[in-house]
């Protein structure tokens, strides 16, 4: 398999984690709630579902408790910064830090332990097609989270839901004044991140690479912080960051499979370079943020 | 019909007593709530709570180890809450750490036959260099090209960490290790002189405690000090004022950097004594949890990383002799960290039940 076919093949599958986990955080801050414990609750995520699909071997319900176990975190998150108004930075740090324990405390007993991984469903007719065939020959979670960014982005356009989030995220006192539950669509909001960055540690742990390590999440999560950033808050480009990103990690597979010898520490640390490299050139384009960023982002809303 | 609810209500200055109270309160439902986990794991409460919160500071032996874990988290921290005052969130002195480590090792693995007492000081200085050169990517980031700070500094973390393995595994690896991923131990001289007889504590407990005095006469008593608190306050009101936010992010990251650099430096020229993967422990992300929980105040800090280095030892104590995973203490710092932030929500906030007749348009 030349290089070209295997990243088109393997790019989406390796593009999950970041999507889900980014797509969950673009609601989140959306809302004006910036959630830094993304990380921690990926990998408090992957750990429910590899232990649920361990035991039961049943993905569908790795998942959900996984989602859920996310969302519990997110919850707890909320109830700090939103509630007790505690710094948000502060609290997703902590928040962070606990989930990543949890992790490894749960995981313990598992380290190196497989599952068994998802069958991949081609779309008939372009599955078989050369070189591009892989690309239409993705499982079941791939398909659903292209069908989740094609419902995200349809929700904060031409929904009232979305318009809604939309609004508490750029003005809560204006929000407010027209009648809208600002803390509870800020819940929502973040409850709906967890939900997801669970979902997303869940695809890491059980379907794109089914064995238990601990620190698998590898700074995915924080990946997924960035990408929303180089989105600027646009759900389109938080799917085409998210890919980019597949593409860039399956770099090192990549370069095996194309017989080139680079440095293997080298190559784990791709990702993170890209990140730093982007965020400095999307950055600096102030305008660009100032006009699609979200205005009471971090800071905490009083009543 | 009456509604009652509770409210939140902004006192109209912070309260003393519940600063105070709100730590202990904090420390209190944290052990409450991780022993409650612990008896789910099946784990004997009062040995995991002999071995975890007691053993570390009944025998001197064992609390000099505590010394020893304190001194990097408090050099560490200290740097780290100046950043957080100026509302520069540097979270990666795991990385600046780990290249102070680095730094100052390379004295020994280049010169392994140096001697003199110049070394062991030098190898410091290199570290703290190592660790601030590190912070300037994500500080030349911010300042010029405005990317968050947060996200750099993390990255550049991760990054380091690969950069320690691809030496311990490649060029830095020791030739007579049996091909273990660890540099040459370093000669004598490349060791940080004991100060406490029979201990390991060395003289950077003595660095990090007058660290911890330069930082508090810095934040509490210099100008340069109170235009970066001002400035994390309200960082419109100072750009007025002709205080420029570019300088308070190189201020904090360098800062920062440099204790983080030789925190690490200390290290592996202290305990260690060479350039191994164990390194990077985590004390970087612990730095964190020490800082906010001690208030951001260097004394607080004091007593804050004396805490946490108390939950190292004591962890390491109940993975002996109860079998408690180590993984428990990471649970035991985040959550301590979550419960003071609830806790001290009551150090701005009065609590206030309202009753009130339903009026709704």
């Amino acid at each position: 398999m030349n290089a070209i076919t295997f990243v088109l093949a393997g790019m989406l599958a390796a593009a999950t984690p970041f999507l889900l986990a980014a797509l969950g955080e673009l609601i989140a801050e959306r809302a004006g709630v910036l959630n830094l414990g993304i990380e921690g609750m990926m990998a408090v995520g992957a750990v429910i579902a590899f232990l649920t699909v361990h035991q039961f071997g049943t993905h569908s319900l790795g998942f959900l408790l996984a989602g859920l176990a996310g969302a519990a975190l997110s919850l707890v998150f909320a109830w700090l910064s939103i509630s007790l108004r505690a710094n948000q930075v502060a609290a997703g740090l902590a928040i962070g830090i606990l989930g990543q324990g949890l992790s490894a405390l749960f995981g313990k007993n598992y380290e190196s332990k497989t599952v068994s991984g998802l069958p991949k469903l081609s779309v008939p007719g372009l599955g078989e097609l050369p070189v591009v065939g892989g690309l239409f020959t993705q499982d079941f979670v791939v398909w659903i989270a292209l069908l989740a960014t094609f419902a995200i982005w349809a929700a904060l356009r031409f929904s009232k839901m979305g318009l809604v989030i939309r609004a508490v995220g750029e003005n809560p006192a204006a929000a407010r004044s027209l009648g809208y539950p600002v803390i509870a669509i800020r819940y929502g909001a973040v409850l709906f991140g967890g939900l997801m960055a669970g979902f997303a540690g869940a695809y890491a742990s059980t379907v794109y690479t089914p064995l238990w390590a601990d620190g698998m999440i590898a700074g995915r999560g924080w990946i997924a912080l960035a990408l929303v950033v180089f989105a600027t808050w646009m759900t389109g480009r938080v799917f085409f960051g998210a890919v980019l990103f597949g593409a860039v990690s399956l770099a090192q597979l990549a370069a095996q499979a194309g017989g080139v010898n680079l440095n293997s520490q080298l190559l784990a640390c791709l990702p993170y370079l890209v990140t730093i490299a982007v965020l400095g050139i999307i950055s600096s384009n102030r305008r660009l943020l100032k006009v699609n960023g979200v205005a009471s982002l971090g800071k905490t809303y009083i009543p | 019909m009456l509604l009652s609810r509770y409210q939140l209500v902004r006192r109209s200055s912070a309260s003393r007593r519940v600063a105070i109270l709100a730590p202990i309160t904090a420390l209190l439902v944290t052990i409450v709530l991780n022993f409650v986990l612990y008896i789910a794991m099946g784990k004997a409460p009062a040995a995991v709570f002999y071995a975890m919160l007691v053993e570390p500071v009944v025998s001197w032996s064992s609390f000099s180890e505590v010394l020893l874990k304190m001194t990097p988290l408090l050099l560490i921290a200290q740097g780290l809450a100046i950043g957080f005052r100026a509302n520069v969130i540097n979270i990666g002195a795991e990385g600046q750490f780990i290249l102070g480590a680095i730094f100052a090792a390379s004295i020994p693995v280049w010169v392994p036959q140096a001697t003199g007492g110049w070394i062991w000081p030098a190898m410091l200085l290199l570290g703290g260099i190592g660790g601030a050169l590190w912070a300037v990517v994500p500080a030349f980031w911010r300042v010029r090209l405005n990317a968050s700070e947060i996200l750099v500094t993390l990255m550049m973390s991760l990054i380091a960490t690969q950069l320690l393995a691809y030496l311990l595994v490649g060029p830095w690896k020791d030739p007579m290790g049996f091909n273990f991923p660890q540099s040459v131990m370093f000669q004598l001289d490349a060791t940080l002189p004991l100060i406490i007889p029979g201990t390991r504590v060395n003289v950077a407990l003595i660095l990090a405690l007058v660290w911890t005095l330069g930082c508090w006469v810095y934040m509490q008593r210099s100008f340069q000090g109170y235009k970066l608190i001002v400035g994390g306050l309200a960082p419109h009101a100072t750009a007025y004022a002709g205080f420029s936010e570019g300088r308070a992010v190189w201020i904090s990251l360098l800062i920062g950097g440099f204790a983080a650099g030789l925190a690490g430096a200390a290290e592996v020229a202290g305990p260690i004594g060479q350039l191994q993967r164990s390194v990077a422990s985590g004390y970087g992300y612990s730095a964190i949890i020490v800082a906010y929980l001690g208030g951001l105040n260097p004394i607080g800090i004091l007593f804050s990383s004396l805490l946490i280095a108390i939950l190292y030892i004591g962890g390491d104590n109940a993975m002996v002799s109860t079998e408690l995973p180590i993984a428990a203490v990471r649970v035991f710092q985040g959550s301590l960290l979550v419960c003071y932030l609830a806790a001290i929500t009551l150090v701005r906030y009065r609590i206030v039940r309202v009753v009130t007749t339903e009026a709704r348009a």
